[in-house]
């Protein structure tokens, strides 16, 4: 590994391309969701799969570069020390990304939904949702025909509590895997990493399966009022997050059969196990906000 | 100078490449840099024609020109134009020249991804334009977007504007990891935080700002979109949800990025004015600790936007309080640059004079941000062409004239020219006095009770707006001047030595003009 | 002569409070005890700014002027002083205290909301307002007066082009009478500078606000919170009374009433309802489907060649009446009385070659607002 000199990559088509495809995914979905109303999406459906075909090719290569170089012994310590602070930046940015929902669901739970209700400074409003009561979760909404609410909620101690369990489970595997990894005991390290991969799995199983009895049972929809609207788009959004990051250990893992990774110096891998941890905690954040209190 | 030696070879193996293809490969900071400040003044001049448009309007009284849904079209375009296309690209392009020269590295630190952060924007802009031609028309809610005027009542170019919105978002943060790694990572040996210039100190708590906020900013669109195409109701009372909701989480990004669009303003003047005092900046220590203090402040102060909508009592009078503090870190500024100037010895070059109309009208425009703070007062303010007044004066004779006097300051390193002076000057005294003449009579006419984002108003504002439209068209064709400069001076010019100006500070003066392609291949030493 | 402007902006900046009296150039000192004291606010922190304005661009014309190096100016080398620092500090601090406190005092006094005399629900509507008094039976719009000529500049402009209304909220002097602000569409907010009253009209949500006027007389504002398109087209205006005329003017508005109740249950000529119709489409659904019935594309529907206007006459009865929610489209069964609302109806069924030839008339509106309101 050079140590010398500070790695500047020459000219790189990757960027402008990505920019494009994001472009098309942007346009894409615009133009899909704007034609929901009218069935006329079909377009937007077309350029937004290309986009996403072209963004992943462009993943696929311009990651493909990054790990040649790397491999190639181009990156210095200095380098990789750039990458650990753009990956926490990141992450950063991702934990303000969730801040903006927990904060949404504090305030109508501590604010919004009371005053509706007739609590508090702004009571005065439910003069205009009379018989309308303040409670939480928000079963009656101020408007049912609007907004029906849901007949009932997702019950904490099972799914959920499982799902915890899977999570904290798998923040685990992956510091065993990445410890065996550090040792340089490489079949650990393809055992717990694909365990850990499969609790992931396992998680978003649930978390469909959760879904799926929200909606055909429960009527807890993204249409069921603010419980709803907040439930779907914090557990939405992680469980999004959750995907990413299977999808990332599992590239790694493939990385890892191929031989890639050394005991000091395999920052891919620890990049995927920071997010993984942070997908936990925000985990452990929902469980806490969104189910059981 | 052997770091100098280096560099010049490194240029020789190693230069850019010719073509179209080094524009839009490129991993170079300074491509980058220069790609960004020239989209940002396209974006600039693109946002300018906007706001005649609406001045030309605002002429006189009754309808003349546009219809109002088009007004409100233009209103909502000049501001998120000026905003994400103008400011914010002009500084990321000021630190990509300016912040690895500074801190002594080779380049940014992850060039590539660089690249990508430019390159979005076109198409993020290209989309947001496009709306203005689509059926419905484009978005017309004004800058701040307040729901439910941007989403049950929205046009359905909204959506659009929405993806829009999340790509400049994913361009800022990656730009701003970008700043951060490279301050924190590529300084030069000997190069302590505390002997950052405060350019790059200013930049690199932006750079914590944009990463901490713009995530926001893409989740409140994302609860937009999710209100008008899924069904969700978080602006919505008749679901639980609440229209202020949006505000809250709107303006706890917006309140931040205003400071994103001040904070590298405050830093280009402290670079300036101790180049043309021939003084060491005054309590440089001091400096960053405002800054700091500033960002801080920030994030609790968003409320102040929102004085009227109904906040409890203890809300409003705790938003008052912390808004007004941010006046004393930002005083401490304003004295360290006085005192700077105290006891030097003055020259008035152009970038001195930007500067300097800088402090002044900055004040100002602080002046009246602190009038706003105050909420009582604000019932009266706020909404009406008072605001106007004071966020032109922080963002044009602020972020704008910054920006203005940064490009002259460093255009001779960049291009390894000398603009022409005296047409500089010209520039500069048709600027301030036109921007004085457009912004100072809004003061007038918002207390006199003039709304704003309005296309027609009541007899008694006439002639304010008379004067302020007219001001406008002057402070619009001046910029065509700076334009002219600047292309000259890329095409030749007096040359220019290393140090440029007589006694700048820095490790960019170190380096030849115009600078080399690659600037430290070998990280200098820093006493 | 660099320096020459700078001397004029202040000069300018001074001039703000010489035409104290003048509307034009200042906040108006409002005619309430609070914005009384907002103006007092006003004043007392703008001359702090003032003053601490001429010393630090005093100090900085001072250094431009007598340290340029053009006239011999050598640089000293201080950069540092923590006891100066420190100084900078604390006296912007300890001003802000004398700013906070008598700001916090009128902030208190502007949020005591008890004990009103009178209480009035104000509701913003996409351009006009609705006054509702809580416990008597009054509710009516207020709609912008300002003739359409004027603003397109096809004739003299009046005097209070822009600020006038049909029908302006009326109140009784020297009384304390609360404002209950919310809206039925988007934001807007109501404000009358006299009365330094500037609240949010939230949907959903209920603002409260309060004024007490000493002076009978005239005020007016405009809508402060941009609303769509004719968000600069919805003033507000506030007719306030002494007691006795306030009363005579309760009585006339219940007389009004009855009156209207009664032309409900005539008979009405097909031209007629077309004329009144031509009317009350201009100033009540133009501003949204346009006068040529053309609407906007893709924003608000063309009621020309509707197939709805030309065919579903119960339909079109229907969002006229109850509007569509979650809609610009609002109910006009409160706006409109039952003869305009047949007018309307009317005048959309058979203008622009609409040329159903079918009528409306007063009596099935009320009839079909009456069976709704048993619902
Ligand atoms: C660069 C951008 C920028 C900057 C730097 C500021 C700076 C400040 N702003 Fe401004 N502001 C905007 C951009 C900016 N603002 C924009 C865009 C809007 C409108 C958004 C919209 O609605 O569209 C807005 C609106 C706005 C409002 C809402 C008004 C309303 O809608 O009713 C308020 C209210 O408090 C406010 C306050 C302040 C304050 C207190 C500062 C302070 O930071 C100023 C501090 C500076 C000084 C005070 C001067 C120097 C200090 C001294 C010399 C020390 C001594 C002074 C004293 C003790 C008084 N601003
Ligand atoms: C940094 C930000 C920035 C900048 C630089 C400006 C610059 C200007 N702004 Fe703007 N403005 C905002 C940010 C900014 N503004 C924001 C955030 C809003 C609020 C929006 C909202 O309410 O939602 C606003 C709103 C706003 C309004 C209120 C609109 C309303 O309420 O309805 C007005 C009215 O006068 C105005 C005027 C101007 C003018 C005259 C300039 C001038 O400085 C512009 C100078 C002109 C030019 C630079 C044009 C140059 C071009 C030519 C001379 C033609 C040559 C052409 C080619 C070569 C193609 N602005
Ligand atoms: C603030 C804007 C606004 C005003 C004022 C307004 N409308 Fe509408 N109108 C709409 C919108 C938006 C729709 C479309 C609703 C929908 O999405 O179906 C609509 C729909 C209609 C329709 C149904 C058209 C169709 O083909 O489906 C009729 C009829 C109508 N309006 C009549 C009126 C009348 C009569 C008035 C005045 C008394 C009026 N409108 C005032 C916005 C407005
Ligand atoms: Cu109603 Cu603006
Ligand atoms: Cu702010």
């Amino acid at each position: 590994m050079s140590t010398a000199n500070y790695y500047v990559p020459a000219q790189s088509r990757w960027p402008i391309f990505a920019s494009l495809a994001l472009f098309m995914l942007a346009l894409g979905a615009g133009t899909l969701i704007n034609g929901l109303r009218t069935d006329s999406g079909g377009v937007g459906l077309v350029i937004l799969l290309s986009g996403a075909l072209l963004m992943g090719l462009i993943l696929v290569g311009w990651f493909g570069n990054v790990i040649k170089e790397s491999r190639t012994g181009l990156y210095s310590e200095q380098m990789d020390r750039s990458f650990r602070w753009g990956m926490m930046w990141f992450i950063f940015s991702e934990v303000m990304f969730f801040a903006a929902f927990f904060g949404t669901l504090f305030y109508v739970r501590t604010l919004a939904v009371p005053w509706l209700g007739g609590e508090g400074e702004k009571g005065v409003s439910n003069m205009l949702w009379q018989g309308f009561q303040a409670q939480w979760p928000l079963m009656t909404t101020p408007d049912m025909e609007q907004f029906p609410g849901p007949q009932a909620i997702i019950e904490p101690w099972h799914l959920p509590l499982l799902n915890t369990v899977l999570l904290i489970s798998s923040s685990f595997t992956v510091t065993i895997a990445h410890h065996a990894l550090k040792a340089d005991r490489r079949p650990r390290v393809v055992l717990w990493l694909a365990a850990t991969i499969g609790l992931g799995a396992a998680f978003l199983l649930f978390q469909v399966m959760e879904y799926i009895e929200a909606y055909q049972e429960m009527g807890l929809t993204l249409h069921a009022g603010i419980y709803g609207a907040t439930f779907f788009v914090l557990t939405g959004f992680h469980g999004l997050h959750v995907t990413l990051g299977t999808l990332m250990l599992s590239i790694i893992w493939l990385r890892v059969l191929k031989g890639h990774f050394e005991p000091d110096n395999h920052f891919g891998f620890e990049a995927v196990a920071w997010y993984w941890h942070f997908v936990d905690v925000v985990w452990i954040g929902l469980f806490l906000f969104v189910y059981i209190l | 100078m052997t770091t100098l030696h280096q560099s010049v070879k490194q240029t020789e193996q190693h230069g850019p490449a010719t073509g179209l293809t080094r524009w839009l490969y490129t991993t170079n900071h300074k491509d980058i840099g220069t790609l960004y400040l020239w989209f940002s003044f396209i974006m600039f001049l693109t946002g300018g024609c906007m706001a005649l448009m609406i001045r030309a309007e605002l002429f006189q009284p009754g309808l003349q020109l546009i219809d109002p849904e088009f007004f409100n079209q233009m209103t909502t375009m000049h501001g998120l134009i000026m905003v994400f296309g103008a400011v914010m690209p002009a500084f990321v392009g000021l630190a990509n020249w300016m912040v690895p020269m500074m801190v002594g590295a080779p380049d940014m630190a992850l060039p590539r991804m660089n690249n990508w952060s430019f390159w979005i924007l076109p198409f993020a802009f290209g989309l947001m334009l496009s709306t203005l031609f689509m059926e419905g028309g484009a978005p017309n809610f004004g800058w701040t977007f307040y729901a439910p005027l941007s989403t049950t009542y929205a046009p359905p170019s909204v959506t659009f504007f929405i993806f829009a919105v999340h790509m400049m978002g994913i361009s800022s943060i990656m730009g701003a990891i970008n700043i951060i790694a490279t301050i924190l990572n590529l300084r030069a040996p000997g190069m302590t935080m505390m002997k950052l210039p405060l350019f790059v100190w200013t930049w690199l708590i932006t750079a914590f700002l944009l990463i901490a906020v713009m995530p926001v900013l893409a989740g409140v669109v994302t609860m937009m979109l999710m209100d008008i195409h899924f069904g969700t109701s978080f602006f919505n009372a008749a679901g639980g949800g609440d229209p202020v909701l949006f505000q809250h989480v709107f303006w706890f990004f917006g309140h931040p990025e205003v400071y994103i669009m001040i904070l590298p303003a405050f830093g280009i003047v402290s670079e300036i004015i101790p180049t043309f005092a021939r003084k060491r900046l005054f309590g440089y220590a001091s400096m960053v600790y405002a800054t700091a203090s500033i960002a801080f402040l920030s994030f609790i102060v968003w409320a102040h936007h929102m004085f009227t909508v109904g906040l409890p009592l203890a809300g409003e009078l705790f938003f008052m309080f912390a808004t007004m503090l941010i006046a004393v870190p930002t005083g401490v500024k304003v004295f360290n640059w006085v005192a700077t100037m105290f006891h030097g010895s003055l020259t008035f070059e152009t970038p001195m004079l930007f500067a300097l109309a800088f402090v002044v009208l900055f004040t100002i425009g602080g002046f009246s941000g602190l009038m706003l703070a105050i909420a009582p007062a604000d019932f009266q303010y706020h909404d009406t062409y008072f605001v106007v007044a004071h966020f032109h004066y922080v963002l044009v004779p602020g972020a704008i004239f910054a920006i203005m006097a940064g490009a002259y300051y460093w255009l001779p390193k960049w291009t390894g020219h000398y603009y022409n002076e005296r047409l500089g000057r010209w520039h500069f005294w048709l600027s301030f006095i036109g921007v004085n003449i457009t912004f100072f009579p809004m003061h007038f006419i918002g207390l006199a009770g003039m709304p704003r984002r309005i296309p027609d108003y009541a007899l008694q504002f006439a002639d304010f707006n008379m004067v302020a439209s007219i001001g406008a068209f002057i402070f619009g064709f001046s910029q065509l001047l700076f334009l002219y400069i600047v292309i000259a001076t890329i095409r030749g010019g007096e040359k220019a030595g290393d140090k440029v100006w007589e006694q700048p500070t820095g490790l960019e003066w170190t380096l030849p003009s115009p600078a080399p392609y690659h600037t430290f291949a070998e990280p200098p030493e820093v006493k | 002569m660099r320096v020459s402007a700078l001397p004029l902006l202040l000069a300018v900046a001074g001039g703000v409070p010489a035409a104290r009296a003048d509307w034009s150039l200042n906040m108006t000192p409002g005619v309430t005890e609070i914005s009384q004291a907002v103006f007092d606010l006003h004043m007392t922190i703008f001359w702090i700014c003032v003053a601490i304005g001429v010393v630090v661009f005093g100090v900085m014309l001072w250094s431009i002027f007598h340290h340029r190096k053009s006239k011999g100016a050598q640089a000293k080398h201080f950069h540092e002083n923590t006891l100066v620092e420190i100084i900078w500090t604390v006296i912007p601090f300890v001003i802000l205290i004398g700013m906070a406190v008598p700001a916090t005092a009128t902030l208190i006094k502007m949020y005591d909301k008890s004990e009103a005399d009178l209480d009035i629900q104000v509701t913003g509507y996409q351009w006009k307002w609705r006054y509702q008094y809580l416990g008597e039976d009054i509710d009516f719009f207020s709609n912008l007066s300002t003739p359409r000529e004027q603003i397109s500049n096809d004739s003299e402009k009046g005097e209070n082009y822009l600020l006038e209304v049909d029908n302006p909220l009326v109140i009784p002097a020297d009384k304390k009478v609360r404002f209950l602000i919310t809206s039925n569409d988007v934001i807007h907010s109501w404000w009358v500078p006299a009365f330094a009253v500037k609240k949010d009209a939230v949907p959903g949500f209920i603002n409260e606000a309060w004024t007490r006027v000493p002076k009978p007389g005239i005020y007016r504002g405009q809508c402060a919170e941009l609303c769509g398109v004719d968000h600069g087209f919805m003033p507000v205006v506030v007719e306030v009374k002494p007691q006795a005329e306030y009363e005579q003017w309760l009585a006339d508005v219940r007389a009004a009433k009855a009156e209207q109740a009664a032309a409900a249950q005539q008979e009405i000529s097909f031209d007629e309802l077309m004329a009144q119709g031509e009317q009350v489409y201009n100033r009540a659904c133009a501003a949204c489907h346009q006068v040529t019935g053309e609407g906007l594309p893709n924003v608000f529907p063309a009621l020309k060649g509707s197939a709805m206007v030309l065919q579903d006459m119960a339909g079109h009865i229907d969002i006229v009446l109850n509007g569509k929610s979650g809609t610009a489209m609002q109910a006009f069964r409160d706006q409109l009385s039952a003869v305009e609302l047949a007018a309307v109806i009317t005048y959309e069924r058979n203008a622009w070659g609409n040329d159903t030839g079918e009528m409306v008339s007063p009596a099935e509106i009320s009839q079909r607002t009456a069976a709704s309101a048993t619902e």
